[in-house]
């Protein structure tokens, strides 16, 4: 029985190690200095970086990050806080459809909504796009860490005389703020890997662009069109672009797990 | 003679009924609380004493359905009349309960600063001062006053209790409820506790719920033991314990029940 469970245990790390792996063999011989720094070069050429994509994905996720993780954490906050009112199990609901609605069809959603309406591709659509997919998965973390807080501490505030909305932010949230900001490090690790709502509003771009209203490189992009193109020296940048894009993800967590380590961890 | 403004009871309650919904969980319930003393109200289990004790700061309103009618009222004002206010209020009638509850994310010193940040602006010494006074009243000051900035999570269970206590008396509030404060305490920390009480009474008028029939014998002046919601006998706790006047309270002070 424990041998299964083990079993089982390596066949789920499996995939993660031969994604790695395979990245690492492909990719790690492609990446040097010039890679992060350097645009791409025309087909054909060798060398070359995916300085704009690693631009365009800082700002189209930090932008997208902008619009959701305040709405998807106050929203957390609040359905935690008043479980029954009917807003919440309204928002509750939503947030359930939205975190599994396929991300093409929010990718389609934004097109319509503002590719269309302003008659260009750009960054910013993208970030509404990838605001509209993280908003609900933070909503629903940061309501399960909320809960996770045990009431006896929100009653020990109350009795001191906080209001309720102090003792939220300055006990319930600040208890459980490394479950919040884990939360909100995965959605932003999921979105920044997104390719399906961008492929319909960043569009991607060959040219270093700041311009958010603009089309956008990002890197996901990149790996899109880099690895389906025909050319073997587009495949070794795709490559090493995907291995860029999980260590960014990587790099990410740990620096969250940082930050928030609590003052008091280890030794006592 | 004594003067007449140290016998009016601290807190009193008239025709108190408190309400889960529509289940009363305390009925009609008229106590006197004089100053400087400790009270317990005794009572098995869902007997409403714990009910009783969260409708004097209105924290009882805080659980959905928590509703109360009657009077309840603090140096002879209403707690309930609209224009209270819950902070004021909550300064001046402090809780302990039964659960040690330490913020988790602030140092010693922080947690004991709490409730006194909130209601006045101090400077870094008065605070260090009041803190320091409140823990030594609280008799935890030598155990922790080298790690003040230390985790409070990190003490043990009987010391975290001690500086809740220590985080309720630092705004100088007058009464002090605690809701069985030494339920999840082993001996020595209930001794500790109980001792402490003796000291409190001088500064604060202290009303405690207590499951335990002994540590009412021993700490408290009087005693009111709670039936059903209702309150079935209230006296002196020593007649309460020896005397009874109901055969339901002589039946429970006798390990008859409950």
């Amino acid at each position: 029985m424990v041998g299964l469970l083990v079993l089982a245990a390596v066949l789920a790390v499996l995939p993660l190690l031969l994604i790695l792996g395979t990245l690492i063999v492909k990719g790690a011989g492609s990446i040097n200095l010039g890679f992060f720094t350097r645009m791409p070069v025309p087909a054909g050429e060798t060398g070359g970086g995916v300085a704009h994509a690693i631009v365009g994905t800082l700002m189209i996720v930090g932008t997208a990050c902008l619009i959701g993780l305040p709405i998807g954490i106050g929203a957390g906050i609040f359905a935690a806080e008043w479980p029954a009112s009917k807003i919440a199990m309204i928002t509750r609901f939503i947030a359930d459809v939205l975190n599994g609605t396929p991300s093409i069809v929010v990718g389609v959603f934004a097109w319509t909504w503002i590719v269309a309406k302003q008659g260009h591709f750009s960054g910013l659509a993208g970030s509404a796009a990838l605001a509209v997919l993280m908003t609900p998965m933070v909503m629903r973390t940061t309501e399960e860490m909320i809960k996770l807080v045990p009431n006896s501490l929100r009653e020990a505030a109350l009795a001191l005389g906080y209001p309720r909305w102090r003792t939220c932010l300055l006990v319930v949230v600040r208890t459980c703020l490394p479950g919040i900001v884990t939360g909100a490090l995965l959605a932003v690790a999921r979105i920044a890997g997104e390719t399906a709502p961008l492929l319909f509003t960043a569009l991607g771009s060959q040219y270093m662009s700041s311009n958010i209203q603009q089309p956008m490189a990002a890197l996901p992009l990149v790996v899109f069109t880099y690895a389906t193109g025909p050319y073997p020296e587009w495949h070794r940048l795709a490559w090493a672009t995907a291995l860029v894009l999980i260590l960014v993800v990587l790099i990410l967590s740990v620096a969250a797990r940082l930050a928030t380590r609590s003052r008091f961890d280890g030794p006592r | 003679m004594v003067p007449a403004e140290a016998r009016r009871p601290r807190v009193e309650t008239q025709g108190l009924t408190a309400f889960y919904g529509t289940l009363a969980a305390v009925k009609n319930a008229s106590l006197a609380f004089a100053p400087n003393q400790v009270h317990a109200l005794i009572g098995p289990s869902g007997c409403g004493k714990s009910t009783f004790l969260r409708s004097v700061n209105r924290m009882h309103e805080e659980t959905p359905g928590g509703r109360v009618t009657g009077l309840v009222a603090l140096d002879g004002a209403d707690v309930y009349a609209p224009k209270v206010s819950l902070r004021r209020l909550r300064r001046r009638v402090g809780m302990v309960f039964q659960k040690p509850t330490p913020f988790p994310t602030m140092s010693i010193h922080d947690n004991v600063a709490a409730g006194l940040r909130l209601n006045r602006k101090l400077s870094r010494t008065q605070l260090g001062e009041t803190v320091e006074q409140a823990l030594t009243v609280a008799g935890l000051w030598d155990e922790v006053k080298d790690r003040l900035h230390g985790s409070a999570i990190a003490l043990s269970g009987g010391q975290q209790q001690r500086l809740c206590i220590a985080r309720t008396i630092a705004p100088a509030p007058d009464v002090i409820l605690l809701d069985e404060p030494t339920a999840s305490l082993d001996p020595q920390g209930t001794q500790r506790i109980e001792e402490l009480l003796f000291g409190l009474k001088e500064r604060f008028t202290i009303i405690i719920v207590t499951h335990n029939m002994q540590q009412a014998a021993r700490v408290s002046d009087t005693t009111s033991f709670f039936y059903l919601g209702e309150v079935v006998e209230t006296g002196a706790t020593r007649q309460i314990f020896t005397s009874p006047r109901e055969q339901k309270t002589e039946a429970y002070v006798t390990g008859r029940f409950g």
